[in-house]
């Protein structure tokens, strides 16, 4: 009887996998396929890849510049993200700032507002406030870089406050005791405890830094485009590329299945942000 | 030794970052929506013109149709995904062979961007190239298409949320469920409780918090789904899946009548919160009761 059970709850997994995973392998499939190949009845099954469709993304300067400019937005968000979250979450820990729960509690409400609500002033200050002379923010990479920042940073320091409390204060007082600096002992202390923490946080800000559209399609024209705005192109073409436009999407989906698979045991405490405390 | 200053120090970048690019846009857009500006009109300065923004939105049928169509999205797509999460979450608490491998794949769907997401499910639906559309034809004769049939495009943008989302429902459930104490369910077993009753008055209370919380993650996020559906469905058929983001993104952002959209934004802003703090409300109830024991 028991085997019975192990099988069944196989047999049930497998099947709800299936569904899982379905519409990515269609698209997969669409993405490996030729124009002629797509019309008729659906198939599960690829005889022989078609990489053309792959070919034109990869090859098309557009989108070349527009998945450039994905890696360098999310990396160096990503990275000032981690870094000015560290920072926060020491001082939060560490000194008694009056106010400070609150301030923590502030940030976090940064993340509830609904992008939509924030696109008009955003475009506004973007075109017509933050100008110096010639140069506006609007469609510039540092213009996303620092406004992904309002997500990211409150994401990271409710991620990060519960990795630095853990590391026990006794380990910098004794550091202090030693004449080391306070930059000393986040360098040296902190930062090798924190490295985990720090990893996770900084993979998943990189990932929802990278995913981002509706900031990156209305706050760039031309040179701060982002793959996921050009891979929305494709919708509003008419006569759409199916084979190419899935061939994009799948191209965008590999930095996230990678980390994932990296950070797959830690999820759980990174994305419940605060809920399991509740 | 630790001087006040310097924790000051270490969060200035952090706060004015968010005070720039979070709260400046916030103020911005409430002076904004006091006032009367369009670039396109005839006059496109700006003109103070009081509460006739609001005013006007009370009366405006598509932004009260688009945000009616959002809150039933929402409700029905968070509900589904509670409970599918919930079951989900249970099963992992099991022990069986490859947990992490079926967890791994169970989780992909959250880490795709929503236009991604919005261009798979655009795919599957697509008639004459979606498998959706052709197999419900053959095998049942049932005639689907989302361009065309309000009901089966907003189920479709349900089902889409429901798959995109469901993982993080999961998530957070089954770390509520791992963090459980033990003694509550022994202590029902003593006393003979049966399944259903166990489920009732020992797992449901002491995961009440972890579900109110996803709620209210889930439901602010299903409040603000704009790329996806914007993909999918175009927020088509007519206006059926037209939802508030979209509204204020694809209606009123190319009209560019701001001050308008900027009340529409603040609207909507408002609301959420409501909702998110009528949930907070029930969370809070909760912890009063738990506290005596």
């Amino acid at each position: 009887m028991k085997r019975d059970r192990k099988g069944l709850s196989l047999t049930f997994w497998l099947f709800s996998s299936l569904i899982t995973l379905f519409p990515i392998y269609w698209m997969f499939c669409v993405s490996a396929k030729s124009r002629v190949e797509l019309f008729g009845a659906p198939t599960f099954l690829i005889r022989s890849f078609f990489s053309e469709n792959y070919w034109a993304t990869l090859t098309n300067t557009s989108f070349q510049g527009y998945m450039f400019n994905s890696i360098v937005i999310a990396t160096s968000n990503a990275l000032l993200v981690t870094t000015l979250s560290l920072f926060a979450t020491y001082a939060l820990s560490r000194y008694k700032l009056s106010g400070k729960e609150n301030i923590f509690f502030w940030t976090i409400t940064n993340r509830m507002a609904p992008p939509a609500a924030f696109l008009l002033p955003l475009f506004l200050l973007y075109t017509q406030v933050f100008v110096v002379g010639d140069w506006k923010m609007f469609d510039t990479r540092i213009g996303l870089i620092l406004l992904y920042c309002v997500f990211n940073l409150p994401f990271a320091i409710w991620t990060m406050r519960g990795v630095v409390d853990a590391i026990p204060q006794e380990l910098d007082e004794a550091a202090f005791v030693d004449g080391a600096s306070t930059w000393q002992v986040i360098l040296h202390v902190i930062l090798p405890l924190a490295r985990p923490g720090l990893a996770v946080t900084a993979i998943l800000t990189w990932v929802f830094a990278w995913n981002e559209y509706l900031f990156a399609a209305t706050l760039t024209s031309v040179h701060a485009r982002t793959i996921t705005t050009g891979l929305a192109e494709f919708v509003t073409v008419t006569g759409t590329n199916w084979g190419q436009m899935a061939a994009t999407a799948m191209l965008t989906l590999i930095p996230a299945i990678i980390f994932l698979s990296l950070v797959q045991k830690h999820i759980v405490a990174g994305l419940t942000f605060g809920a399991v405390k509740g | 030794m630790r001087p006040q200053s310097v924790g000051w120090l270490f969060l200035a970048p952090t706060l004015l970052i968010l005070a720039v690019f979070g709260v400046l846009p916030f103020i911005y857009v409430l002076v904004v929506s006091f006032f009367d500006w369009n670039s396109f009109a005839a006059d496109p300065t700006m003109r103070f013109s009081g509460v006739q923004n609001y005013r006007d939105l009370v009366f405006d049928t598509g932004f009260l149709m688009s945000l009616w169509n959002t809150l039933k999205f929402g409700v029905f797509a968070v509900a589904s995904e509670i409970v599918l999460g919930y079951f989900l979450a249970q099963l992992f608490m099991r022990n069986f062979p490859l947990k992490g491998f079926f967890r791994t794949i169970h989780t992909l769907p959250l880490m795709i961007a929503p236009v991604a997401v919005g261009a798979t499910w655009r795919l599957m639906t697509v008639p004459g190239l979606g498998p959706i559309p052709y197999y419900l034809d053959r095998w049942f004769g049932y005639d689907y298409l989302i361009s065309r049939y309000a009901g089966q495009a907003f189920l479709t943008t349900v089902v889409m949320d429901v798959w995109h989302w469901t993982p993080l429902v999961t998530l957070t459930l089954l770390a509520a469920l791992s963090s459980m104490p033990k003694e509550p369910f022994e202590q029902a077993q003593i006393d003979g409780a049966n399944k259903l009753q166990t489920f009732w008055y020992v797992t449901l209370p002491l995961l009440k918090p972890a579900i109110l919380s996803a709620v209210f993650i889930r439901l602010m996020d299903a409040m603000r789904t704009v790329d996806e559906v914007w993909m999918l469905t175009g927020g088509g058929p007519a206006a059926a899946t037209r939802y508030v983001g979209l509204y204020i993104w694809r209606v009123v952002f190319p009209k560019t009548d701001y001050g308008y959209g900027s009340a529409m934004s603040l609207i909507t802003l408002y609301l959420t919160i409501v909702l998110c703090w009528l949930l907070y409300a029930g969370l809070v109830a909760r912890r009063d009761l738990r506290k005596p024991e």
